[in-house]
């Protein structure tokens, strides 16, 4: 939403979808063919046999519920700024940015703890799958804060309110889509370990 | 509103909101300045790719040639006694295929043509964003950049071949291209790759959202049914081509084992253990056998729209046209395997991979036959454009039927990694998608650049070009079919070969003829650009909404209101109609000479399309 398409005559939309969530559903769905090929790469590999299981670290539980929570935030954030109340709007932003940092450092550590039980990224491809996927997760989750850093500099400037959702609904899809993608994740991690 | 009279009134400079030089031609928004840049990148990278493609025919045709007189430009590539070093060699095979398929026949072609002609022929003011636009051209950019400067760095460009098979591609020690050149090779793609994936959406975005009244999906033309289903099948199989490359580079630069197992070099045993080089090929070839298509659909759509005009009829059976496109863009995502029928893969599974390949004849030889039915007794004008969307059929034909027989995994034990695979993708899917294209630059040179082309030149251009490339390809399928390996740099060693030499050396003297044969093309380009005579705003007689603009289409390509669209962009040699054509927005009430009962039906539904009124509280 840059400001150069604000000041031109736009294109009339001929469906009632806006054309930054249509964008956005269409880049979600290559982010979910780039996991969807790394993890049958991962079940074609696991496949051919000489396969080191790997037990996953506790604190993946618990970051699991953290970015939920962080979903849940931004869920309240768009019910906040669909009646206009802007400081819990806010709040709920920030609430969803601090758990998704939170997010980020618990995978960190859960990667040192994997370190502890031996499992490094350069060995058997168990392993080293094991850090691609959380990486990539963590590499998009990154890009996920970014884009709620720019929901919440716009809501403190009062772009975002009851008339003007589509940068948070925007930002919500987005979020939430990350959410579902490391809950897929790790489901699929634990039941093919 | 009578188009003709419409499309006289030259409003084009006063659109032109003053952006300055930089903002309108380099860092531009506009869909079609960033179209040209894309031409004109992919003419260049073009020139390029054609280049190296004539030194290592001069090594095939003539093994014993004194090559010291290229030393001025390759260097050291030529040694003391003037041979062509055998690892440049490689590299030159693996660079002219990267640069054909990705560079020039997907960002050239798509790029040029899907930014040029969606809005204009779906009637949008441009595309869905501007910015993704201008972002997806300069990655490309960059992406060329490092692609290009990889040519001259010390060891050589990536030299495993335009398929990058680990290990050879993943090893330093393989190959002197496998070291920084392969770490260039694959910045760049990555680049690439985000580059396509930004141009894909923003086109599946503009047709889906910003078609203008009475554009239905049952009245867009065929060229934005084939961008449209490209872009589709760009997102869902460009992600993976990353994915293999993001592995690759585990593997290169931190170690990882993924597609290296048990490899010993001079002796040592490397560390890697427990990957496979397999599943590298099954994650290259789900983008590697998309990205054909992705290469020929375009060019595909660029022809039916070519050959309609130019027959003055309507395109023979539209709703086959539509339905075949996408069932090759369906069958397109399962059968990447026919790739890899000699890596050791269960017979049974093979199987199955040729019938799903061979099932892909069925729709391509629907899209034959209605190009040739559309031919059929049509009034043909021969224009250049014409010439070479004809020849993309002529093509597309005698290229396809070798798939036929390369898709039986029996047959491809034999014909595996010969030049018969050479031969059959060059014309099937290089020159077929190459005539597309030029027969695009043809047909809408004077919308981009409100000027004609020399038709002499263009007909010579056609000619040279249509028999150099049966010259330079014919002859391979029996090199192919005698065994003669592909990517070797010398077959003067085997005894068995030596029978083929004057054939190489034919096919040499043909590449080289059709090459210089493309120099025409690129003076008529740059001297009708500038000096080429004035073109009218609709040269060829079409129906589609790009003619309906000014000359030089101004910023938001209309200058008025959008045009309605009330037919189908086929209506060409209408029985009682006063012209041979009738554009899409002349309603049918206008035109009770002409109407068929149930067109008459439709008037009334005319004031609705009027009427419609989108709902503008969606902000964009």
């Amino acid at each position: 939403m840059t400001a150069e398409n604000t000041l031109r005559e736009e294109p009339k939309p001929v469906l009632s979808i806006n054309k930054w969530k249509f964008i956005t559903w269409l880049f979600i769905i290559t982010i979910v063919m780039l996991f969807a090929s790394q993890t049958s790469a991962y079940l074609v590999r696991r496949a051919e046999g000489n396969w080191t299981e790997f037990e996953m670290p506790q604190i993946f539980y618990w970051s699991t519920l953290v970015l939920f929570l962080s979903s849940v935030m931004v869920f309240l954030s768009v019910r906040a700024a669909r009646s206009d109340e802007f400081k819990k709007l806010r709040a709920f932003i920030s609430g969803a940015f601090v758990l998704g940092t939170a997010f980020l450092i618990m995978q960190y550590i859960g990667w040192q703890q994997l370190q502890e039980t031996g499992i490094y990224l350069k060995g058997n491809p168990s392993g080293s799958f094991l850090y691609i996927l959380t990486g990539l997760h963590a590499f998009h989750l990154i890009s996920g804060l970014v884009v709620l850093v720019f929901a919440l500099a716009a809501s403190f400037k009062m772009n975002i309110h009851s008339k003007k959702m589509i940068q948070l609904e925007v930002c919500s899809t987005y979020w939430h889509f990350l959410d579902i993608l490391w809950i897929y994740l790790f489901v699929f991690l634990l039941y093919f370990r | 509103m009578s188009t003709a009279a419409a499309a006289h009134v030259e409003h084009g400079h006063e659109e032109h909101h003053d952006l300055g030089f930089i903002r309108s031609y380099i860092f531009s928004e506009d869909h079609k300045v960033i179209a040209k840049q894309y031409l004109i990148s992919g003419i260049i990278w073009a020139v390029i790719g054609g280049l190296m493609s004539l030194v290592f025919r001069l090594q095939l045709g003539f093994p014993d040639m004194d090559m010291s007189w290229l030393k001025p430009f390759l260097g050291q590539w030529i040694n003391e006694s003037g041979k062509l070093d055998a690892n440049f060699y490689l590299a030159l095979v693996t660079m002219h295929g990267t640069i054909m398929v990705f560079f020039v026949l997907t960002a050239g072609l798509s790029g040029t043509f899907s930014n040029f002609l969606i809005p204009l022929q779906i009637g949008a003011r441009d595309m869905a964003s501007g910015f993704m636009n201008m972002l997806s051209y300069w990655f490309f950019f960059i992406s060329s950049v490092i692609m290009f400067w990889s040519i001259f760095i010390e060891t050589g460009p990536a030299g495993g071949g335009w398929v990058i098979y680990p290990p050879l591609s993943a090893l330093a020690e393989a190959n002197p291209g496998s070291g920084t050149g392969m770490t260039l090779w694959l910045v760049s793609m990555a680049l690439f790759i985000v580059s396509s994936l930004l141009g894909g959406i923003n086109y599946v975005t503009t047709v889906i959202n910003l078609r203008t009244k009475g554009m239905t999906f049952d009245k867009m033309p065929l060229t934005i049914w084939a961008f449209t289903f490209t872009a589709i099948l760009g997102i869902l199989s460009f992600p993976v081509l990353l994915s293999a490359a993001l592995l690759l580079i585990f593997d290169r630069s931190f170690g990882t084992s993924f597609f290296l197992s048990d490899i010993y070099i001079n002796g040592h045993a490397l560390p890697n253990q427990g990957g496979s080089p397999i599943l590298f090929q099954h994650l290259f070839w789900f983008l590697g056998h998309p990205e054909v298509y992705i290469v020929i659909l375009p060019a595909l759509g660029l022809t039916s729209e070519i050959i309609a005009t130019n027959s003055r009829k309507p395109i023979f059976g539209y709703k086959a046209m539509i339905f075949s496109m996408a069932g090759i863009m369906f069958l397109a995502f399962i059968v990447w395997a026919h790739h890899m029928f000699m890596t050791g893969m269960n017979p049974f599974l093979g199987s199955v991979f040729m019938l799903l390949t061979l099932i892909i004849a069925v729709p391509s030889a629907v899209k034959a036959f209605n190009y040739i039915t559309t031919l059929w007794r049509g009034n043909i004008i021969f224009t250049p454009a014409m010439l070479f969307a004809i020849g993309l059929v002529s093509f597309f034909v005698s290229g396809g039927l070798t798939g036929i027989i390369l898709g039986n995994s029996a047959l491809d034990i034999q014909l595996h990694d010969t030049y018969f695979v050479v031969a059959h993708f060059h014309l099937v899917m290089g020159s077929a998608a190459f005539f597309g294209m030029i027969g695009g630059v043809y047909h809408w040179f004077p919308k981009m650049f409100g000027k004609m082309m020399n038709k002499t030149l263009g007909y010579v251009h056609f000619w040279f070009t249509f028999i150099g490339v049966y010259l330079v390809f014919f002859p391979m399928h029996y090199i192919g079919i005698a065994g003669f390996p592909r990517r070797y740099y010398q077959w003067s060693g085997f005894e068995t070969f030596n029978t083929y030499a004057d054939l190489n050396a034919f096919i040499s003297v043909a590449a080289i003829l059709t090459f210089s044969a493309q120099l025409i093309f690129i003076f008529n380009f740059i001297y009708s650009i500038f000096w080429g005579k004035k073109a009218t705003a609709n040269p060829w007689k079409s129906t589609t909404l790009e003619w309906t603009t000014p000359v030089n289409p101004g910023h938001g390509n209309w200058p008025g209101e959008i045009p309605t669209v009330y037919r189908w962009p086929y209506d060409y040699s209408k029985p009682g109609a006063k012209e041979d054509f009738i554009p899409q927005d002349v309603p049918y009430s206008a035109t009770p000479e002409s109407n068929l009962p149930e067109e008459n039906e439709m008037i009334s539904e005319e004031k609705e399309i009027e009427n419609i009124e989108y709902n503008h509280n969606i902000p964009d």
